[in-house]
């Protein structure tokens, strides 16, 4: 069954997206990135380490399998995420970047209103915009309306392995949205990847999920299997809820 | 007339000498051919412009790449 998804011009197959921070080595970041599946995966900016001639993620990443996302954590202002944006095109990047404008350091938060000043802007440059944001619809309505490819409200704080923690609000987004609606942050196990697709998310953004694992390259091929699931559960369609028992064996006919 | 110029790279003060360009600079630095970025005072710098953009003294820039993240 083709189960491709859109991304602006661009068709994917693959309904993860992963990070490359947190691995304890290049051999094991490589090894994840191709047991998730993934087709894109974030990377951060940051300045050269001038000190140091070892290899950095670059190395691991084949360009020619990865469409590269950089992101813009760590900053707290619109003006800051969209200097680093500058930065990443300059690096040859295709304009697809997540947008991350963080409010708070102990939470991670996003700060939505900088958030979307700063979607504003970039659309305007011709970026092409993956928002980081709260699970709140009018928030992730607004990121549509600047122009957005997508949204990407958090399930839990970044890092925090807490799962979906509000599904009803993901699923008043992925209703009323017209844009994907990807899940970034806080997926901790597989059963939260499958959560997210069961509601309906397009995808899911994962890090600490599978490099904060105890084996990680095995958490990669579990979350690869558990969105595949969830999706597969999604467009089958679940069984109705219901408060008592419906037997599955037939009534009729007991032996006497 | 000086023959150095004092930048600042990083954070990290550093001489180098009049004349340099960006480009120089980099290769200078045990970069060249590798994938970064450069700001001078803010405003990047173009890869294009890389080879016709001579410092200044008092330089401010940041030479970045990308890291692992999420």
């Amino acid at each position: 069954m083709n189960d491709s998804w859109k991304l602006g011009d661009r068709t994917l197959t693959s309904r993860i997206i992963v990070g490359t921070g947190k691995y304890k080595s290049l051999d094991e970041t490589r090894a994840a990135l191709a047991a998730s599946g993934a087709e894109i995966v974030t990377v951060a900016l940051r300045r050269v380490d001038l000190s140091s001639k070892e290899p950095t993620v670059l190395d691991a990443i084949d360009r020619s399998k990865y469409i590269l996302l950089p992101n813009t954590a760590g900053c707290y202002t619109a003006d800051e995420a969209i200097r680093t944006l500058h930065l990443a095109r300059e690096l040859g990047m295709d304009e697809l970047v997540k947008l991350e404008v963080i409010g708070d350091p102990k939470t991670l938060f996003p700060d939505n209103a900088a958030t979307v000043e700063a979607a504003r802007r970039l659309v305007k440059e011709g970026f092409k915009v993956l928002p980081y944001c709260s699970d709140d619809l009018i928030t992730c309505k607004r990121l549509e309306d600047a122009g957005c490819l997508a949204v990407m409200p958090l399930a839990a704080p970044i890092g925090s392995g807490l799962g979906i923690r509000n599904p009803h609000n993901i699923r008043l987004i992925i209703e009323n949205v017209g844009v994907p609606v990807i899940v970034d942050a806080g997926v901790g196990t597989a059963s939260d990847a499958a959560i997210a697709m069961e509601l309906g998310c397009t995808a899911v953004l994962m890090n600490t999920g599978i490099a904060g694992a105890q084996h990680p390259v095995r958490m990669a091929e579990a979350m690869r299997l558990a969105v595949e699931a969830g999706r597969k559960a999604f467009l089958a369609g679940r069984m109705p809820r219901r408060d008592y028992a419906n037997a599955s064996s037939p009534t009729g006919g007991l032996i006497e | 007339m000086s023959t150095s110029i004092a930048v600042v790279i990083n954070g990290q003060p550093r001489t180098v000498a009049a004349g340099t360009t960006v480009l120089a600079l980099i290769s200078e630095l045990g970069l060249g051919g590798k994938p970064v970025a450069v700001e001078r005072n803010r405003e990047v710098i173009p890869r294009a412009h890389h080879a016709s953009t001579i410092l200044a003294d008092g330089d401010r820039l940041e030479v970045v790449t990308f890291v692992g993240g999420g």
